[in-house]
């Protein structure tokens, strides 16, 4: 195994002092690697996500138990602005630009990481990978369609240099071809860059393509975890979360002996 | 007809000035939700710095404008610091009532170094500076403010559209919990406008101080001035405070010069109750979408 | 004899009528009463006039404070005009008083009213506005209001003023700080009493969920203009009631008093006294009157001995600054108020020596 950036340990999330959503997490994250983490609605994995960085203060939730370490040091419940300056950076789900700024406002709030910096070489660099910005880098981002906005907050992240990537959900409500393009450009990110990138999805299929190595999530718990190429082919996973039957063949409503055996397995 | 020209010119330039002085309350509102009620102890503070620069420190009068900005700009930036941060996230009449609170502090606290009576300060704008087109004369202290507050809409708008820390600023009034995820400081946000806000407050202040002489009361009046303006304007748009200011202000000058001085200071707060009555959110604010 | 109880050691509620008690224990019963007996029959006969003088502005103050505490601290409306319906109030009394000839115990009731006319017409925007919105439309109240009472002569006498004729009762006249005592603390009982009950009833009920979630109780049923009306009404009662015995108690009515400082010394009796909570209110009034009347004294006493000279300095920026500071110390310290403050106290007594 290569160097580890990112390894939870163990960590526990409380919101409002009372709702317990993480009930003991670990895992740990290789660099240069896609790590994606599974899991149905509700599971935790934005939850995940918000713990390391540390968004989880504005929403009354807080680490309770167990540590995130980041290139070997403590990092749970430090400011998000110490954590982003570190080099961790979270693109939040359902997308979240800024409306009322231009598509290039947007990409240039994504230096204030390292502000003062140069940002022009930064600023061709998103463009080479998200041409489609480049015709609209002066009109307002609410009025931009939700594959580009994708795309934007993606540059956006990519701005700030960052060292871990996370992405919540990047193909949430996005026609399948564009899906597809979007991972194939996640995949080129990682690629050129050498940027860990821990990637939250529903759309398991299309994960487990370009991952390295997953995670699925029930209930505040990790579940399973293996190469991607083990999850892919586990019975288990190809039937709950790839939609296919054991055989291979598309899932059949008659197969009522599947919820029996989802309840033993969680 | 030269009787209505020279109002409107007078309201033109009082009602920048409103604009000015409502942009930096719009700009504390729009990054961090809190409705200051101390914004014209804010004006007044600047403009009794300044008085006591250029009487008591006898100091030249661009060396003092300059130095009133700077502490006023820190000033702003310690009110955040000590007051507000502590209350983030609590509920609104909190807010509100803290910074009610501050007003009275700060008001006491003129009143008690400078008093309550009428200062001027001393005469130094050239006559040179007065403009004469046609028939109206428009007093130096007239251009002057034109002058002084188109340089800062010039400057804000490009502080806002080109800086870095513009666009950060403006990032957070947008999407605070994006900001927050891109590693935006948002606590310095706050505080930056704060400052901002009360350096822009403090211009006003001197500007208004020179028009209309330096009183705790008449400046103090103006902070809740404000309030017609940025709902004129909808409390969450800078450009719709502008022109918020400069209706309100022709409005005032209007009503003082054809119908009755008395009914001037409250003619914008029956304009602003017919307003709210129509258009909730102000004339140019946006439609919050609220769900439960 | 039904047993005495003093104290449970539990939650022994079994129903919601139990819940909405006033009282847990007949302790606080007795206590209560015993409060009311020492306030009508010892106070008065004991203490000096300048101190009646003193409980009678708490007392107004105190009827006044409760009213906005149903706006701000039940329903959530934040009013910024309750200083100009306070106004209203004492004008109204005034003016039914002088024109219409009518005795105390009717004007006093009927200003009350008009003054809530008048509030639900400030309070018609809530129908449509929130939050800091709203919050504006009552600083236009307030401002309109104040204009209205200064330059409306025909009625108001503009600045000149109103002088009151002395409340009667048949042949029995009303006057000096004992008789007004007795009158003002019989009136702020009555409107407590009145207040906590309506708060437990249905009406209540109805302003804590509007104050909650105003669309969420849209959606129960509630039709929240109605009550938002309603909470608007009850607090210019409120004012207006208060507003009118202070035109009898200080005999002449101008409208200089009833400014939006007044306004925002009301708010701050709400805050520092706890929101939500009607005992806060008093203890909110008594605070913010104390406090003035010391300033006033070491303002007085700092001029006796000579620190300062009179000239230049008078009682209104000290007052002005202790103010503001107070409000800001509260809010930052203790946000729940002096009512918080009051109950930690006597929890800790209760459960002295265990803490637990």
């Amino acid at each position: 195994m290569g160097e580890i950036l990112l390894q939870i340990n163990n960590i526990s999330v409380v919101y409002s002092d009372v709702i317990r959503v993480l009930k003991g997490v670990s895992l740990s994250v290789e660099k240069g690697h896609i790590v994606s983490l599974l899991g149905s609605n509700g599971a935790g994995k934005t939850t995940t996500l918000k713990a390391v960085s540390s968004l989880l203060k504005p929403e009354n939730g807080e680490v309770t138990d167990g540590e995130i370490i980041f290139q070997g040091k403590n990092i749970q419940n430090q400011a998000p602005e110490h954590i982003t300056r570190q080099g961790i950076i979270q693109v939040l789900e359902g997308r979240q630009p800024f409306k009322y700024l231009t598509i290039e406002e947007n990409l240039r709030v994504g230096t204030a990481t390292r502000a003062g910096k140069p940002y022009k070489q930064d600023l061709e660099m998103v463009y080479n990978y998200f041409p489609a910005l480049v015709a609209r880098r002066k009109s307002l981002a609410g009025y931009c369609s939700g594959g580009e906005l994708q795309m934007l907050v993606i540059g956006r992240a990519l701005m700030a240099h960052p060292q871990l990537l996370m992405l919540d959900e990047p193909s949430l409500g996005l026609a399948p071809l564009v899906v597809k393009e979007i991972f194939q450009i996640i995949k080129k990110i990682n690629e050129d860059q050498g940027a860990t990138i821990i990637l939250v999805e529903q759309n398991a299929n299309m994960a487990l393509q370009v991952a390295h190595y997953g995670y699925v999530m029930e209930n505040g718990k990790i579940m399973m975890e293996g190469t991607a190429k083990e999850l892919s082919d586990n019975p288990d996973v190809k039937e709950f979360y790839l939609g296919m039957a054991a055989s291979g063949i598309a899932k059949s409503y008659k197969d009522v002996k599947s919820y029996k055996r989802r309840k033993r397995w969680l | 007809m030269d009787f209505f020209l020279q109002l409107l010119v007078n309201g033109v330039c009082v009602g920048l000035l409103y604009g000015i002085s409502a942009m930096g309350f719009v700009m504390i509102f729009k990054s961090s939700s809190v409705l200051n009620f101390a914004h014209g102890e804010l004006l007044a503070l600047g403009a009794f710095f300044f008085l006591a620069l250029i009487t008591w420190a006898k100091l030249p009068v661009l060396i003092a404008f300059i130095l009133t900005l700077v502490g006023c700009f820190i000033l702003g930036f310690l009110i955040e610091r000590f007051f507000l941060r502590p209350l983030i996230g609590e509920k609104l009449i909190f807010v509100i009532m803290l910074t009610v609170g501050l007003a009275a502090m700060f008001k006491g606290l003129i009143l008690l170094i400078w008093g309550g009576n009428l200062h001027t300060y001393p005469d130094f704008l050239p006559e040179a500076m007065a403009l004469k087109l046609g028939s109206i004369y428009i007093a130096p202290v007239y251009s002057a403010t034109l002058v002084i507050s188109v340089l800062f809409l010039v400057l804000f708008g490009l502080f806002f559209k080109k800086s870095s820390q513009g666009i950060y600023m403006r990032s957070v009034a947008d999407n605070q919990k994006a900001a927050l995820s891109l590693g935006v400081h948002v606590r310095r946000v706050f505080a930056l406008s704060w400052a901002i806000a009360a350096l822009v407050a403090s211009m006003s202040g001197i500007v208004l101080g020179i028009i209309n002489g330096v009183n705790v009361h008449d400046l103090s009046s103006i902070g809740l001035k404000v309030f017609p303006v940025v709902i004129l304007g909808g409390l969450d748009s800078i450009g719709g405070a502008i022109i918020g200011g400069i209706i309100i202000g022709l409005l005032e000058t209007f009503t003082g010069g054809y119908i009755s001085p008395s009914l001037r200071d409250v003619v914008p707060y029956i304009v602003l109750v017919f307003i709210l009555l129509v258009k909730p959110y102000g004339l140019f604010g946006l439609v919050e979408i609220e769900r439960v | 004899m039904r047993k005495f109880s003093f104290h449970p050691c539990g939650n022994y509620r079994e129903d919601y009528a139990q819940e909405l008690t006033i009282f847990d224990t007949d302790y606080g019963r007795v206590c209560v009463g015993l409060f009311l007996v020492l306030l009508f029959f010892v106070i008065p006969l004991t203490v000096s006039p300048y101190m009646l003088y003193i409980l009678n502005t708490i007392g107004i103050a105190a009827i006044a404070a409760i009213g906005l505490n149903i706006l701000i601290g039940y329903t959530g409306l934040i009013s910024l005009g309750h200083g100009a319906f306070f106004g209203v109030g004492a004008y109204a009394a005034a003016i039914l008083a002088t024109r219409v000839g009518l005795d105390f115990y009717l004007a006093i009731p009927a200003a009350g009213v008009i003054t809530a006319l008048v509030g639900m017409i400030i309070g018609i925007p809530s129908g449509r506005l929130k939050g800091l919105y709203l919050t504006i439309a009552t600083l236009a109240g307030q401002f309109i209001i104040e204009y209205v009472l200064i330059h409306w002569d025909s009625m108001t006498q503009g600045t000149m003023g109103i002088t009151i004729p002395p409340a009667k009762i048949m042949q029995w006249e009303i006057a000096g700080d004992k008789s007004f005592f007795f009158l003002i603390f019989f009136c702020l009982v009555l409107m407590t009493w009145f207040a906590v009950n309506v708060m437990r009833s249905k009406y209540g009920r109805a302003f804590i969920a509007i104050r909650d979630n105003d669309r969420a109780a849209e959606g129960m049923g509630i039709p929240i203009f109605k009550y938002k009306l309603l909470s608007f009404a009850m607090s210019s009662f409120y004012a207006g009631f208060a507003g009118a015995l202070w035109a009898y108690y200080m005999v002449s009515v101008t409208a200089e008093p009833f400014n939006l400082s007044l306004s925002v010394e009301f708010i701050a009796m709400v805050i520092i006294g706890g929101m939500g909570n009607i005992p806060g209110a008093i203890f909110g009034a008594t605070f913010i009157t104390l406090l003035n009347e010391l300033l006033r004294y070491i303002t007085g006493f700092l001029m006796n001995i000579g620190v300062v000279t009179s000239s230049g300095l008078n009682m209104a920026p000290l007052r002005e600054f202790v103010f503001g500071l107070s409000i800001v110390l509260f809010i930052l310290l203790e946000p729940r108020g002096i009512a918080e403050l009051w109950r930690i106290i006597r929890s800790n007594f209760r459960l002295w020596p265990f803490s637990y």
